[in-house]
């Protein structure tokens, strides 16, 4: 249990990844959803993780954004570690304070949006900046407008949630999400319980985000062809593990184990 | 002797009957004032990762909401003195029936609280909300709309649980209407109009529990 204590307190050196996993485990009871799991993700890479439900991809993200603990390993998040903290020169599990600091790196955006139905798409972004990093509320007024115009939702920005279609609802959670200017987005599903003629709207953020913004993205995606047109690298994941990775071309077109390749030709098959 | 109603003597008392009416409004207005804020710390509290808290609230709140209120009453003001607390019957009636509503309160409030979507604190945490503004802000205000409808309910309830003061002598209206009654062996007058006022007053309130709960939601935005 005490493993974690030789771990490294921090990543130095050359390439430092922007998120490193480093044997992390993660159990629910008696099942094991992921099984030391390595993966890097350097600064302004995009990174996309698909597989089968079940496969544990989307527990991945939710570690990253501390929604879930981990039962092994550590996460690093730009260098520092994220689920624990330097104590006496060695690593122990991160406190709350901690975890709130190194939680202002990461920004997620949900399957099912969860933005706050009490408040406008306005209040929605302003909420984070004013209360969390305690701007002004002029800019942090203009740094949300500036974002929802960027996601083509500043005429509804004084609409609450339950007046959005789902593709508006996902666009402002993205722009709330940036407000907080993290270093590493998450995308959960984001567009998985849209309707498919609102899906494009949110795609095309993302691409967006993906030309304009040097950020460090983790996607989970049923979406294979957006997850080819736009990652930097795909990951298979199957049974807790990665199976497969590499550049989508290659992973798509050209995949070697045999797993991912039934698993592409089941996708393919169904759409 | 009969049904004989006798107008001049209900003009007679009614003032009297007004002014203890003021007493009881008092009497609610304070009780449940004590118990929405006691109970939001109830039901707080046994949200807490504190073992020892969780349990101790709950099972508190639990004898308090399974013992008859008029039992806490006769408690506070008689048992109370032997124990050195030394209460009027204004403050042992007080906190009688404020911690005996804060009790049922507090199960309202939890039921509103546990109704508040899992997506909500997960993107409170995404955005790194204090705990503290996570329910000051994205929590409560959620939970309320679909807690109001019971919150009203035990103000019109804690309303008509006033009478059970007059047995430690708090002048509301039913210890009032005791005292003209025995004064002029008349009861019909005294105890029709108590009635008459308490259905005046319970009625429209819940009404406007009413009004007041869709005006919430609409000022939350939600439909």
């Amino acid at each position: 249990m005490d493993e974690t204590a030789d771990y490294p307190l921090e990543l130095t050196g050359e390439d430092v990844p922007m998120v490193r996993f480093l044997n992390v485990t993660k159990r629910y009871g008696p099942l094991t959803v992921l099984d030391k799991l390595n993966l890097d993700v350097a600064e302004g890479e995009m990174v996309s993780v698909i597989g089968p439900s079940g496969s544990g991809k989307t527990t991945v993200l939710r570690m990253l954004m501390t929604l879930e603990t981990i039962n092994g390993g550590v996460i690093y998040v730009d260098g520092k570690p994220l689920t624990h903290m330097p104590k006496g020169g060695r690593l122990v599990p991160a406190d709350p304070r901690y975890l709130r600091r190194m939680r202002a790196n990461i920004g997620m955006c949900f399957q099912h949006f969860n933005l706050f139905p009490h408040m406008t798409a306005l209040q929605n972004c302003m909420e984070g900046p004013v209360q969390v990093l305690g701007l002004p509320k002029a800019e942090a007024r203009a740094r949300s407008e500036e974002l929802l115009e960027m996601v083509g939702m500043i005429d509804k920005k004084d609409q609450h949630p339950s007046r959005l279609s789902g593709g508006q609802q996902q666009r402002v959670a993205i722009a709330r999400a940036l407000a907080m200017r993290p270093k590493v987005m998450l995308f959960d599903e984001v567009t998985s319980a849209l309707d498919p003629e609102v899906i494009g709207e949110v795609t095309n953020v993302i691409r967006k985000l993906v030309a304009e913004f040097k950020l460090t993205m983790l996607m989970v995606t049923h979406q294979m062809g957006f997850a080819r047109d736009i990652s930097d690298r795909v990951c298979f994941f199957y049974a807790g593990r990665i199976e497969e990775q590499g550049p989508p071309d290659a992973l798509f077109g050209n995949p070697q184990r045999e797993r991912t390749q039934q698993f592409l030709s089941a996708v393919k098959d169904a759409g | 002797m009969g049904f004989h109603w006798r107008w001049d003597f209900t003009w007679q008392i009614l003032p009297r009957l007004l002014d203890a009416t003021l007493n009881t409004l008092a009497a609610a207005g304070i009780g449940y004032g004590i118990a929405l804020v006691l109970g939001l710390v109830f039901a707080l509290a046994q949200r807490t990762p504190y073992r020892m808290l969780t349990v101790s609230v709950r099972e508190a709140v639990e004898f308090v909401r399974s013992t008859p209120l008029v039992l806490q009453i006769f408690f506070f003001f008689y048992v109370g003195p032997q124990m050195g607390l030394r209460l009027s019957p204004w403050v042992s009636g007080m906190i009688a029936i404020g911690l005996h509503y804060a009790s049922y309160l507090s199960e309202v409030y939890r039921g509103g609280l546990e109704a508040v979507p899992k997506g909500q604190w997960e993107a409170a945490t995404a955005l790194n909300l204090s705990t503290r503004d996570t329910y000051a802000r994205i929590i409560i205000p959620q939970a309320l709309p679909p807690a109001l409808a019971g919150m009203g309910n035990y103000l019109v309830g804690i309303f008509k649980d006033t009478p059970m003061l007059s047995v430690i002598g708090v002048a509301e209206l039913m210890h009032t209407a005791n005292s003209i009654g025995s004064e002029n062996y008349r009861y019909l007058e005294p105890y029709t109009l108590v009635g008459l006022i308490f259905l005046l007053i319970s009625l429209p309130t819940a009404g406007l529990i009413r009004l007041f709960e869709c005006w919430v939601r609409r000022k939350l935005g939600m439909r």
